[in-house]
């Protein structure tokens, strides 16, 4: 009867904490919107932040970029070959790695990249009381650390997709080149051609989303780490697997928003 | 009685710090049950305690970082727990915190560590001024050459008085020491108290010093507040508060004392 009750009583005090979580989540990220328009403006470290984000991810992306595009295009010509539209690898390549690919690969490149650094360096400023520090000196840790950090990603991490995007179009090109000695200009032309403006502004919002997800919940679990070394470890670890998770949600809402925008 | 402090004379009619009965609490853990305390101006006053009894809570409350459940703490004649925004700020400029791990910024070497409370609060400064402020701070703790170095390049006693010179450079009317020689041998502990008191001199800070090491309490407070059980169980000079009967604090006493 006791263990029953016991049993309960974890029970609700897990769900009871799973709430308080999003309410403090949410507190987290509506403070962001009062304080990013109210003086003072830190313009100096967003733009530090922005170069410290795009450098941590630029060599990865790169890399993972060239692959991808070149991985896709061997992949999808047998395909297309069968039904003789290998002339439509361009135009396929486009719409999979800018609508899709290009945008979440980026994501989760930055979410382990970015969003971990970024949960484990306010962690640790956390529980060497670095934050507190900073209170006291009457400057606003939220605004000057969290702030900073989310305005950067959510800059950057839209500009590294586009990066990938092209560069993932250049591994492709390569691809394709090799097989059939296709000019740069015209594949790239053939990859856009088949894009449209909602394609083009859906993958820019995506990017924008994601960024700002990623920067707010590494803010996030870095802000309210605990239990000293072990925390700090915890909140890089939380800020990546929350931030992959909201990602692949964010992507599944977002692309039928725009299906319903485009058959409306 | 050869170590007894020879700090400056407390004025008596003027609090810096009130606190009417403070009460806090984290969840079922009642941390302090009842905390009256009045620090006057130019007074350091140690407050002393066993390990988890509060003493860094209510230190923390004194500077805003926590809210009380119950009772009021006045400091500078302003109710912290009920100030906000600007208003706490501009209380906060007025009081130093020294922090138990002396909290420096792990990106920032010792100069920008000095320099960035100041160039945050104070925009107007030139890089002259804040240059000089910095090398003043410096002096006054006594490592005018770490400038370049970074926080981990530092001993335990060297980041210590790097926080403190942190804290100065805003010349604050209050210090708040959380556990100042915590960590640090003998020889360094007795110059990080020697440094409380130069800083209670030349700065006529009050000051709240939160320790369990007796000598430290003894070396630089005025007066020694003994924190048990969430209440103070006696404040007023060393040897008065350990002129006692309690179990509790002859233990603590004579623990401290074979150290």
């Amino acid at each position: 009867m006791n263990l029953g009750r016991t049993k309960k009583y974890v029970f609700t005090k897990v769900i009871d904490n799973y709430l308080i979580g999003i309410d403090k989540a949410y507190e987290f990220t509506v403070r962001f919107f009062r304080e990013a328009f109210k003086r003072p403006f830190h313009f100096r470290e967003v733009i530090n932040q922005c170069f410290e984000v795009g450098l941590r991810s630029l060599a990865l992306i790169t890399v993972t970029g060239f692959i991808i595009g070149v991985v896709f295009t061997k992949q999808s010509r047998p395909s297309l070959e069968d039904f003789g539209a290998a002339s439509w690898l361009p135009s396929l390549m486009g719409i999979a790695l800018v609508k899709a690919l290009g945008p979440l690969v980026t994501a989760l490149i930055c979410a382990g990249k970015v969003g971990s650094s970024i949960g484990a360096e306010l962690g640790s400023m956390k529980v060497t009381e670095q934050i507190d520090a900073m209170e006291v000196s009457a400057i606003n840790p939220y605004k000057y650390l969290v702030v900073t950090r989310v305005m950067a990603t959510t800059i950057t991490i839209p500009l590294l997709a586009l990066y990938c995007s092209f560069i993932a179009l250049y591994g492709s090109y390569i691809n394709v080149h090799a097989e059939e000695a296709t000019g740069i200009t015209l594949f790239y032309k053939s990859a856009f051609t088949s894009l449209s403006f909602l394609d083009l502004f859906t993958s820019l919002a995506k990017t924008i989303v994601f960024g700002f997800t990623i920067g707010i919940i590494g803010c996030y679990k870095g802000f309210n780490a605990t239990q000293g070394t072990r925390g700090v470890g915890k909140a890089a670890n939380q800020a990546v697997v929350l931030a992959m998770f909201l990602v692949f949600l964010e992507e599944i809402v977002i692309v039928q928003i725009a299906n319903w925008i485009r058959y409306f | 009685m050869e170590n007894q402090k020879q700090g400056h004379i407390a004025n008596r009619n003027e609090p810096v710090i009130s606190i009417n009965g403070l009460f806090k609490s984290f969840g079922e853990l009642h941390v302090l049950k009842g905390i009256d305390l009045n620090v006057f101006k130019g007074e350091n006053v140690a407050v002393l305690g066993k390990s988890g009894s509060g003493k860094s809570v209510l230190i923390k409350i004194i500077a805003g970082l926590l809210k009380p459940d119950q009772g009021e703490v006045i400091v500078l004649g302003k109710h912290v727990d009920k100030l906000q925004g600007r208003e706490l700020d501009e209380l906060r400029l007025r009081i130093g915190f020294s922090f138990q791990s002396s909290a420096l910024y792990d990106s920032m070497n010792v100069y920008q560590n000095l320099a960035f409370p100041l160039t945050m609060n104070s925009k107007h400064l030139g890089s002259n001024e804040i240059k000089d402020a910095v090398m003043e701070a410096l002096d006054a703790v006594g490592l005018p050459d770490k400038t370049g170095q970074m926080p981990s390049d530092l001993s335990g006693g060297q980041r210590k008085r790097i926080g403190i010179a942190r804290t100065l450079i805003l010349k604050p009317e209050i210090m708040l020491y959380d556990e100042p020689t915590s960590g640090l041998d003998p020889v360094t502990s007795s110059e990080i108290n020697e440094l409380i008191n130069d800083v209670q001199k030349k700065y006529k800070t009050s000051s709240v010093i939160i320790t369990h090491d007796l000598t430290c309490a003894k070396t630089t407070g005025n007066r020694t507040a003994m924190l048990l059980d969430g209440r103070f169980l006696k404040i007023g000079k060393f040897e008065e508060v350990f002129d006692t009967n309690d179990e509790q604090v002859k233990r603590f006493f004579s623990y401290n004392f074979i150290q």
